[in-house]
């Protein structure tokens, strides 16, 4: 059997699924809770001073039927009594010597960040998240990502943790900078042993279109909040592995953003990230999910042959490129299986509207053709398409030959001018405009339009 | 044993006739509206009769524009409600659905029609209303869904317009006619009250059009004349015995089941005669009004049957039995039904022929015919000029609805000899359209 267990820069947890600094680590109850049903660690909803929330606090983003797709929350850091969290936490600890246990941390001054250090470390805690991420209300007195956007003050503050840390520090960065990495190497200048990533993402998940006021609503009124949920792990991703691939950071990387089931954890992990931390699918679904999450891990381990979590994480780095060293010889083309299409012609309509004009329609049949020379292998089709395995992205180039933009660039082969002949689309076929009109405007007309224009016949007899 | 108690209440009878296309609420609506692909050049809509353009009112569901949806059905057809309740979605749009192909549950169009529509109706919305006067005015002759349905088109093109209906209630068959477990009579009842506050015709019921003066009248008085007139009665089968009592025509059993409810009484064994969708009817009918035993008698084999196969399905599903190639010969009894006195058939190259000898009895207590309707050829045979076919359907034009009397045109069963609702609202909205250019000129 594979081993779960990680030792994420000196702190030790029995699988990499950490419950994030959020609602579900409020309480030593929910903690307890969560590690009673398999959870690795968790990270305890930020100490600092106690604030005062306000009522209703979080927004959800629904796609079709599926509810939160997307989610916020306009919540501040932990509401209750310092002296209850570590209490707390030392009775977590004693019954869970085993389990990680992270004190998330949010104060002002050195002094405040020097006491809240110690204190933690005196509870139990196996080590410190320093959250320099929360997009809202905090930031505005100074703290959360008014901190991660500021690589010196964070940088600052992290030297004075520090000061007295006895136990490993993570950096908690905020998305919501230009370059992730920036405040990545001000961690680690300032001496940090982890980083966590990514914290929300500002953002407004949507307006009330009778009440002219955004999600959450607070009165009639709503402010920005912190976007997570899946609709964020490609945010995440890419920021997981921005940090990873960069030569000056080299320090662990525990990843966030969009894991609600063992795929998603492992793509954290395969781009880098050594634990992974989740919170909006344990706030929709409860900490349940963890038993599909481990075994789901621990099955694609098998199956790889992979032993530990180490041997996997990074596996996936060597192929993420910059876009400039990527192969323009290979070429893929889209094959459609006719045994397996069922007609909904949506890779037609996305070709013809949204892409390329290379499906073509035939009459007699509603299986679409392929137009091989006008398909540029832009995978739209396979997409769209509703039936597994249906529509397929067949290599056709010969499989010998490497270009890429940078080599071009450098040979003086790309293209350079507006009327450069060597234009990546100059020779690609391309309708006459007009070939355009009279093909969607009759839709527009209602029923009985259509049927007057002879779209629909009307059965003379039964 | 029955498979249903006989109903004696109103609750009881709505038991036994639960809906098979309940109404949706938001949640199953938004549900079943996320499944819908939004094909391209849907073949749910070419399967349509009234071409409803439905991926973009189902799309309007999922967006929660319920109203949206309701104007895109209604657009297309007058009884948007009505027919995703009745229409053989089976064989129609569902049946079209390309998930069929996948093997997936195509998506309940029927239901999700119903579920807008039904919004609206209850709402009371205003979505239409009648065009500018024109001056001119038609006659329609039966308020069933060819006769509202042109009557609410031609409103829409500024016609005044009188309805005239031999019934008390509007809406033909659709609340004389189709199964009760189809829909309600409170459903059907509220789209056409919804129609006509929405398009102001008028409608004259108890108003039976039935000699050449009352013809005359209407020609003298009105621009043109559309003939929604439907059938008639069930085709007399001409078997001795056919006049006992509780033998009866399957129209005029479901037409009365359909106003009197649980106060209609069936026999205990019932033979129901015929293969089509209304044998079915009638079958499944007498078995949830408590029948013991329900007897389909076809005169051909089951495959041959016109039913659709859902319908015999359900038919089944309530403990109707089949009886295959056997022919009536002869209705026993002594002043009341006692039995049914059938010879045996046997199908050669399409042609049926009854073995000789094979006769028995089949007791039962009740038998129900539905072998068919009749044309009503003598009304129409009152209208000078007017051609019918060799089945007695009128003729007319399959683009405008005018028959050989320019004055008159027709749509639904007396020209189509008899179809689904859908397909008379559909043609009524092409003949009204035809009758605008006709008076147009």
């Amino acid at each position: 059997m594979p081993d779960l267990s990680i030792n994420f820069a000196g702190i030790k947890s029995p699988n990499p699924f950490w419950l994030a600094s959020a609602p579900p680590t409020n309480s030593g109850y929910q903690v307890m809770k969560a590690f009673d049903a398999g959870w690795g660690g968790a990270v305890w909803k930020t100490l600092g001073v106690p604030v005062v929330n306000v009522s209703s606090r979080y927004g959800g983003v629904n796609y079709r039927d599926k509810r939160l797709v997307g989610f916020n929350n306009i919540e501040l850091i932990s509401d209750r009594p310092l002296s209850h969290n570590l209490r707390e936490i030392e009775e977590v600890k004693k019954r869970f010597p085993n389990h990680a246990v992270i004190a998330s941390l949010m104060v002002q001054s050195r002094q405040e960040w020097h006491d809240i250090v110690r204190q933690s470390q005196d509870a139990g805690a196996d080590g410190f998240e320093l959250n320099f991420g929360c997009p809202h209300g905090m930031c505005e007195r100074g703290m959360g990502s008014a901190v991660g956007q500021e690589p010196k003050v964070l940088q600052m503050i992290v030297e004075w943790v520090m000061e007295v840390a006895q136990k490993p520090v993570i950096v908690k960065l905020t998305p919501n900078i230009s370059d992730i990495t920036e405040p990545a190497m001000a961690a680690r200048r300032g001496g940090a042993d982890a980083i966590s990533l990514i914290n929300t993402i500002q953002s407004i998940v949507g307006v009330d279109l009778d009440k002219f006021a955004p999600y959450p609503i607070v009165d009639g009124k709503g402010t920005n909040g912190g976007y997570c949920g899946p609709a964020v792990k490609p945010i995440a991703l890419n920021m997981v592995k921005n940090c990873a691939q960069h030569p000056d950071i080299k320090l662990p990387i525990s990843g966030i953003g969009g894991i609600e089931n063992w795929r998603d954890a492992v793509e954290h992990i395969l781009l880098g990230a050594s634990s992974v931390q989740v919170c909006t699918a344990v706030m929709h679904f409860g900490f349940g999910i963890i038993r599909e999450m481990t075994s789901g891990l621990e099955q694609y381990m098998v199956e790889k042959g992979f032993q530990t979590i180490d041997e996997m994480v990074g596996k996936a780095l060597p192929n993420v490129l910059h876009w400039e060293d990527l192969n323009m010889k290979y070429k893929v083309t889209a094959n459609i299986n006719e045994d397996k299409c069922i007609g909904c012609q949506l890779c037609y309509t996305a070709c013809e509207d949204g892409a390329h004009q290379a499906i073509r329609l035939n009459a007699g049949t509603r299986v679409p053709e392929i137009i091989e020379e006008n398909c540029v292998g832009c995978n739209l089709c396979s997409l769209v398409c509703p039936v597994e395995q249906c529509i397929t992205m067949e290599q056709t180039d010969s499989g010998t030959e490497h270009l890429t933009w940078k080599e071009r660039t450098e040979a003086g082969t790309a293209p350079t001018e507006f009327e450069d002949e060597k234009a990546g689309g100059r020779h690609h076929w391309v309708p006459e405009p007009s070939a355009a009109l009279g093909k969607e405007r009759h839709k527009t007309l209602p029923g009985k339009a259509r049927i007057i224009n002879g779209e629909t016949t009307v059965p003379a007899e039964a | 044993m029955a498979e249903f108690s006989t109903p004696t209440t109103e609750q009881q009878f709505a038991e036994n006739f639960a809906q098979l296309k309940p109404v949706m609420n938001r949640t199953e609506a938004l549900y079943e509206s996320s499944r819908c692909l939004f094909c391209f050049d849907a073949p749910c809509i070419k399967a349509c009769p009234s071409g409803i353009d439905i991926p973009q009112f189902i799309r309007q569901i999922n967006s929660g524009n319920d109203t949206g949806a309701a104007r895109t059905i209604y657009e297309a057809n007058y009884f948007g409600n009505a027919c995703g309740k009745v229409c053989p979605t089976e064989v129609l749009c569902e049946g079209a659905c390309v998930y069929n192909l996948q093997e997936v549950k195509p998506i309940e169009i029927g239901r999700l029609q119903s579920f807008a529509t039904t919004k609206v109706i209850k709402s009371g919305e205003k979505l239409f209303g009648p065009g500018a006067d024109n001056g001119k005015k038609v006659a329609v002759i039966g308020a069933g869904p060819a006769g509202i349905s042109a009557a609410c088109e031609l409103r829409s093109l500024g016609y005044g317009v009188d309805v005239f209906e031999a019934k008390a209630q509007p809406s033909g068959l659709t609340v004389y006619g189709v199964a009760p477990y189809k829909i309600t009579n409170e459903e059907t009842l509220a789209e056409m009250a919804y129609l006509q506050a929405q398009f102001g015709y008028n409608v004259h019921f108890n108003s039976a059009i039935s000699s050449r003066k009352e013809l005359e009248k209407l020609e003298d008085k009105y621009d043109a004349i559309f003939l929604g007139i439907g059938l008639g009665k069930t085709n007399e089968l001409g078997l001795p015995g056919e006049d006992k009592i509780n033998c009866t025509g399957a129209v005029e059993f479901i037409a009365e089941l359909r106003q009197h409810q649980h106060k209609v009484a069936v026999g205990r064994k019932v033979i129901v005669l015929g293969g089509g969708n209304t044998a079915m009817d009638a079958a499944s009918e007498s078995s949830r009004l408590g029948a013991e035993n329900v007897i389909l008698a076809y005169r051909r084999a089951k495959e041959e049957m016109g039913a659709y196969e859902f319908e015999y399905d359900l038919a089944k599903g309530v403990g109707v039995k089949g009886l295959f190639n056997v022919a009536p010969v002869e209705i026993t009894g002594n002043g009341y039904v006692a039995g049914v006195k059938f010879i045996r058939t046997e199908t050669k190259d399409g042609k049926v022929s009854e073995i000789a000898g094979s006769e028995f009895v089949e007791p039962c207590d009740m038998v129900i015919k539905a072998t068919g309707q009749a044309k009503q050829t003598e009304f129409l045979n009152l209208i000078p000029g007017l051609k019918l076919d060799g089945k007695g359907r009128i003729i007319a034009d399959a683009h405008t609805g005018q028959t050989s009397n320019p004055k008159y045109f027709a749509s639904g069963d007396a020209w189509n000899g008899g179809a689904e609702v859908v397909n008379a609202a559909a043609e009524a909205k092409l003949t009204a359209r035809g009758i605008h250019a006709y008076l147009s000129k």
